[in-house]
């Protein structure tokens, strides 16, 4: 039995070398925290509401924490410029839709630019300092950060920009409970948004060679994969998903400004450090945690006022890299001497 | 002796302009030199830590959050002389910077940026959590405020004496310990260097500089400390100007100080882009350019010209 148990724990962490490996404890706190959430929501009609808003920031929350975790896995870089350039592809919808189109044709031609984009930057910006050194790394990303900023500012402004709810604003019913039919928007395209990138790791062979160039990238040229190549789609990837977060959060707020994403990118980080920073699996999980967390915190400890979120989220952050760096899921690095 | 000469002439050249700035100069240019002369402070601590022990930080504008609110405050309730209050923003920051290294232990790399960012956004919201004490989103007001004269004398003679002070610690034991630490941690350990010890007092070194930089800042805007002012831009500029001052060497950091200090000032001033926001495209090209094109900052550039005026 217990044999049994083992060797399919070691089949699980052999198949899933993309996901990181489930490890038992870590599902079983999640069942508990998902039951806890249920039980609250069966209770009380506010927190059903927090529980269900909550998913949906954390939604988005974890859509960037992929797009982190993705790029941090394809070329060790954390990306401070991510939830910036979610914000001018952002802003790159909301012009599309003043040209006259609708908006899923503006989404999805979003949704090509931001990969092109992540693809150009990769080769251009990334590739140069990526060997070099972490702090040089992160001050590349910086510059962009400040540059996609000055350029979104400088061709639309930093006044507030409408776009038309992709949702509407109906209110459904769910046993009582009235929940915006927005959140579930949310929850879903950026659920099957991160499905599809999924199946695309899991299942194809242009992912196959993705996961091989991230991992081993001197092995994989071996036997033939373009690496250079994985490593920009990669940054691709990342910035698509990044754009689904940005277009998800716009309707959550209600208006576009420039800084749209920046606390959002805060978040995405505690997200992807719960997770573990190099598990995609727990990028996601550990968004719908922040955000979900986030929201009950503010409403139900009178302490932390909602000016205290960011604050929130960071002690999280620091807390998961003092008891458990390698987050959630992630696996611990191991250092040769 | 002779190995000094060169560095210790342009220390004094450098002096002597800076010390005759301020006759040939406006009062806005003065003003802007003062700007450069806190940036400098603030680099010149981060490049302790980052260039010297290879600790990356991205939260040095929470230190200067607290330095500024030290000014603020004493100056505020207890009329203190403002001076002293940069020695006491000096004081705190080093025990705080103590403090933080102490977490910092068990980080290093990307680790450390992300807590070291959760620094820079987290410290500048305290004060509108305890807004009786520092002011809430409104600000504390220092009690009497500075001529821009003064403020430049200040700056640039904090940055004279901590540019000593630097020298002196890095160029002995402790310097060379940091540097032992930061091209391999197990090579330092191996040589008897107590890692926890050097980690954490360079984090301490470092923290107390920016904690003089935060006060002059506060100083510099008219004696007013208000948490926007300490945002996570201000963090973003620091390792900016130390990454451009180039790591590990004292002598880029003026350039550093001046290219974040005086760039953005300068791009809103160009033709065509001259907007508010055409800075930030400046700014954020200028450095990406720089990281791409002089790895190694202005120190690398200089260093690559002596070996060619030698060649």
């Amino acid at each position: 039995m217990a044999a049994a148990a083992t060797s399919r724990l070691e089949g699980l962490r052999s198949r899933g070398a993309a996901l990181g490996g489930v490890i038992p404890p870590v599902s079983l706190l999640l069942v508990a925290a998902a039951a806890g959430l249920l039980v609250g929501s069966l209770r009380s009609e506010v927190f059903a509401q927090l529980t269900v808003q909550g998913l949906a920031l954390g939604a988005v929350y974890g859509s960037l924490a992929l797009a982190l975790v993705l790029v941090y896995r394809a070329t060790h870089v954390v990306n401070f410029a991510q939830g910036e350039l979610a914000m001018a592809t952002t802003y790159v919808a909301y012009q599309l839709i003043k040209w006259g189109l609708s908006y899923w044709e503006a989404f999805f031609a979003t949704l090509a630019i931001a990969f092109a984009l992540g693809t150009v930057l990769e080769v251009a910006l990334v590739r140069p300092v990526q060997h070099r050194s972490v702090i040089a790394a992160v001050i590349v990303t910086v510059g962009l950060f400040i540059l996609v900023d000055g350029v979104v500012n400088w061709i639309w402004g930093g006044d507030f920009k409408y776009m038309p709810s992709p949702f509407g604003t109906k209110v459904y019913d769910v046993g009582g409970v009235s929940i915006a039919r927005l959140y579930f928007g949310m929850l879903g395209v950026v659920l099957i948004s991160v499905l599809l990138v999924w199946a695309l790791f899991r299942f194809t062979k242009l992912g196959l060679g993705m996961r091989a160039a991230a991992l081993r990238p001197a092995e994989s040229a071996l036997v033939g994969v373009r690496v250079d190549w994985m490593l920009a789609i990669g940054w691709g990837l990342a910035a698509v998903l990044g754009a689904v977060a940005g277009l998800m959060a716009e309707p959550s707020q209600f208006v576009l400004e420039p800084t749209l994403m920046q606390p959002i990118l805060v978040y995405a980080f505690a997200a992807a450090v719960l997770g573990g920073l190099d598990s995609p699996a727990g990028a996601v999980v550990g968004g719908l945690a922040i955000g979900v967390s986030l929201n009950l915190v503010v409403q139900y400890v009178p302490s932390i006022s909602s000016e205290l979120q960011a604050p929130f989220a960071f002690a999280v952050l620091v807390g998961v890299l003092l008891l458990k760096p390698s987050g959630l899921f992630g696996r611990r690095e191991v250092r040769r001497v | 002796m002779r190995r000094l000469l060169p560095a210790i002439v342009s220390l004094l050249v450098v002096g002597g302009v800076l010390a005759g700035l301020p006759f040939t100069l406006s009062a806005y240019h003065v003003a802007l030199a003062a700007q450069v002369g806190i940036y400098f402070v603030a680099v010149l601590g981060l490049n302790i830590l980052t260039g010297y022990t290879g600790q990356i930080s991205i939260g040095h504008g929470a230190f200067m959050a607290i330095g500024g609110y030290t000014t603020a405050v004493m100056s505020q309730d207890h009329h203190t002389n403002l001076v002293l209050t940069m020695l006491m923003a000096f004081a705190i920051c080093f025990v705080v910077g103590l403090l933080v290294g102490l977490p910092a232990l068990r980080l290093s790399g990307v680790y450390l940026a992300l807590a070291t960012f959760a620094l820079a956004v987290g410290v500048p919201q305290l004060p509108l959590k305890w807004s009786t004490f520092l002011g809430g989103r409104d600000g504390v007001q220092t009690s009497q405020t500075v001529s821009h004269l003064w403020l430049y004398g200040a700056a640039w003679t904090a940055s004279a004496i901590l540019f000593v002070l630097a020298w002196l610690v890095l160029r002995g034991r402790i310097g060379r310990a940091f540097r032992a630490v930061r091209d391999s941690e197990i090579a330092a350990v191996a040589s008897g260097i107590e890692l926890p010890v050097y980690k954490t007092l360079a984090f301490g070194i470092s923290a107390a500089y920016a904690g003089v930089a935060g006060s002059l800042f506060v100083l510099a805007t008219n004696g007013f400390a208000a948490p926007d002012e300490f945002g996570v831009i201000l963090s973003l500029q620091l390792l900016v100007g130390a990454a451009v001052a180039g790591l590990g060497s004292l002598w880029g950091v003026l350039a550093g100080a001046a290219f974040v200090g005086l760039l953005p000032s300068v791009s809103s001033s160009v033709p065509v882009i001259g907007s508010d926001h055409g800075r930030d495209v400046v700014f954020g090209s200028a450095v990406v350019l720089v990281m791409l094109l002089l790895p190694d900052g202005f120190a690398g550039l200089l260093a690559r010209l002596r070996r060619f005026a030698r060649a």
